[in-house]
């Protein structure tokens, strides 16, 4: 019997960078050392740097024409352009001048600015030292007359911190990685989020055993050390439906459509504009949800309305005709704001959030309405409120609307009223949807489910009773089937859309419109292509 | 210049790239005043660490100054897109 199945599994903790499941034995990657063959003359240390230096740009040449992705690309070029810039060699070769040794010298040269970006407030240039400590890493390689680690497949790779180049160097089918290094807005986080390779960050690496049958849990952000068969059988499954549905995501182009050819539209639920620029908007059907409050949320000062005219306006145009659907500051609830939700909430779930609060506080709701109707006379742009509950919650919203078109038209600017629809996330708005005005529905998954089944979303021990229930499922259906009924569009936006294996449930319900986080397109979409129709 | 992220890896190096171009001598500073850094190099650029939505300065001198600047203009207000 192999010794390890005597062994207890433990698990060791971490963050998560990108999700994922890995199964596999662990290996550990040494970092280079500072191998020093010693005495050659100055000019002969000189060469030995320069030759070292110009191998490791051709290494990053080569990798740089292999690489398919821009966000590759880019790291590979930025360490090129380092290579080829005499502001860093310089130093290094003016030491060598000096007596210094080839390999000290180029330390000595690269340290100061690795430890410059250590120290960048900014965590996106702070992650850049791991760029250039992998620079480093690569030149000393070169300069002991190694060429780079090879990574085998199917091995979880542990480390300290894994450089860009070795990551894109590798072949990651079935793999995963963790570092103590690292964060998850580094580059490898980026490249790895970008490929579907899971990686967890801030793993003490210190005990993990080169060889050790581990499970990486990249979902959860931990790695389990020497798993039962029980479990490593429970990961398997798993990773196997992941790998599959990213199979299924890849060859993936066009419309969404189900087994049996009925077309579904799939739309992203964004925060901001950052968040468009690596999707191409040919690949969904719109923006179903545009969450106003991120524009709110940290700052000094509320957004103003050019500033946010300025926002909505660059989404429609990314959009380019497909439906960007923003909803009005949701403010309150688990997201309160400084200077605007009500401090004190007794309950604030139950409290003064979404529609109620911008009722109360016309100022900041009239600027985003006039911000709107500026931005709704080009693109193709809908407006939905939060948190209704009665009828007339939303008709003084169409009320207040209308004044700020008047206002907007009598000083002289362009305004139009886009479509005015609500989210359906209250149970009474749920169960009475037949009595609002609005022009579209779009369900709100999370607060409804939550409101429905009375548990808080927040509260771990009743993580199984706040799960969409028949109760929940019975008022979606309802809710859809009245907007097919009055020739209204119905989508969903929650969470609850974008898990792939509630998908076919929501099919059932009527429901063809998803909303859906942009990681889960493709798991949502090969979801829908699975689906067949209504099991009997 | 109105870029999303600021002067990133990305931006730093079609930037560099293109004054490398240029025989102009080419500085780049953060304020009309300077300090001015030389343009062609990734390392000072980079160093910047200059935020989105800043503002770009830059200085040229030689035989090409004056096109030098119209392109670095263009690719800066052009948000580092590829091309026109």
């Amino acid at each position: 019997m192999d010794h390890r199945m005597q062994r207890t599994a433990h698990r060791v903790e971490g963050r998560s960078a990108a999700p994922g499941i890995a199964l596999g034995p662990l290996l550990r990657l040494v970092t280079a050392k500072l191998a020093v063959p010693h005495s050659r003359s100055a000019a002969g240390e000189r060469q030995g740097l320069a030759d070292a230096l110009e191998a490791s740009r051709l290494d990053l040449v080569d990798l740089a024409g292999k690489v398919e992705d821009e966000d590759a690309e880019a790291i590979l070029s930025f360490q090129i352009a380092l290579l080829e810039d005499e502001n860093l060699t310089a130093p290094a070769f003016a030491l060598i001048a000096d007596g210094e040794v080839a390999g000290k010298a180029w330390v000595a040269a690269i340290d100061p600015e690795i430890a410059s970006y250590e120290q960048a407030d900014d965590a996106y240039f702070r992650a850049r030292a791991g760029d250039l400590r992998d620079l480093r890493d690569r030149v000393l390689r070169r300069l002991a007359g190694e060429a780079d680690q090879t990574v085998p497949p199917g091995v979880i790779v542990a480390a300290e911190d894994m450089p860009p180049s070795v990551f894109l160097a590798t072949d990651w089918r079935e793999g995963g990685l963790v570092v103590r290094r690292g964060s998850p807005s580094s580059h490898v986080a980026i490249l790895a989020r970008s490929r579907g390779v899971p990686m967890v960050v801030g793993v003490d690496i210190d005990r993990l055993e080169n060889g050790a049958d581990a499970v990486l849990d990249a979902d959860a952000g931990a790695l389990i050390i020497d798993p039962d068969p029980k479990l490593r059988a429970d990961y398997g499954r798993r990773r196997a439906e992941q790998s599959q549905a990213r199979e299924v995501a890849a060859t993936f182009s066009g419309p969404a459509l189900t087994a049996s050819g009925e077309p579904v539209q799939l739309m992203i639920n964004v925060t901001g504009l950052a968040e468009l620029r690596d999707i191409d908007p040919s690949k969904v059907d719109g923006i179903g949800l545009m969450r106003t409050e991120f524009l709110f949320q940290g700052r000094q000062k509320l957004p103003g309305e050019e500033e946010q005219y300025q926002i909505y306006r660059q989404m429609a145009e990314w959009a380019a005709g497909r439906p960007v659907t923003i909803r009005t500051l949701d403010a309150g609830g688990d997201k309160p704001i400084a200077g605007l939700t009500m401090p004190g909430d007794l309950n604030p779930f139950l409290g003064v959030r979404g529609v109620r609060l911008s009722l109360k506080r016309l100022d900041v709701f009239r600027l985003q309405l006039r911000a709107l109707a500026r931005a709704g006379v080009g693109g193709n742009l809908k407006v939905m409120i939060p948190m209704v509950t009665v009828p007339e919650e939303l008709d003084r919203c169409r009320v207040l609307f209308q004044d700020a078109i008047d206002e907007l038209r009598g000083e002289g600017h362009e305004a139009a009223m886009p479509p005015l629809g609500m989210m359906v996330e209250v149970p009474a708005a749920a169960l009475a949807v037949e009595d609002f005005n609005a022009d579209f529905y779009s369900i709100g998954s999370n607060d409804l489910i939550q409101y429905v089944m009375a548990a808080s979303r927040d509260e771990p021990q009743l993580a199984d009773l706040a799960h969409p229930s028949r109760a929940v499922f019975n008022l979606i259906g309802h809710v859809v089937a009245h907007a097919r009924k009055s020739g209204r569009e119905a989508s969903l936006c929650g969470d609850l859309a974008g898990d792939p294996q509630q998908v076919a449930s929501l099919l059932d319900q009527g429901l063809r419109s998803f909303s859906v986080a942009p990681g889960a397109l493709g798991p949502v979409r090969a979801a829908i292509a699975r689906y067949s129709g209504k099991a009997v | 210049m109105r870029h999303e992220v600021g002067l990133h890896a990305r931006p730093s190096v079609k930037l560099t790239k293109l004054a490398k171009a240029f025989e102009s001598k080419i500085d780049l500073g953060l304020s009309p005043d300077g300090p001015w850094i030389d343009a062609k190099s990734i390392v000072k650029v980079m160093a910047t660490k200059a935020p989105k939505d800043s503002t770009i300065y830059f200085c040229a001198e030689g035989t090409d100054a004056k096109a030098a600047l119209d392109a670095l203009v263009m690719l800066v207000d052009g948000d580092f897109q590829d091309g026109p």
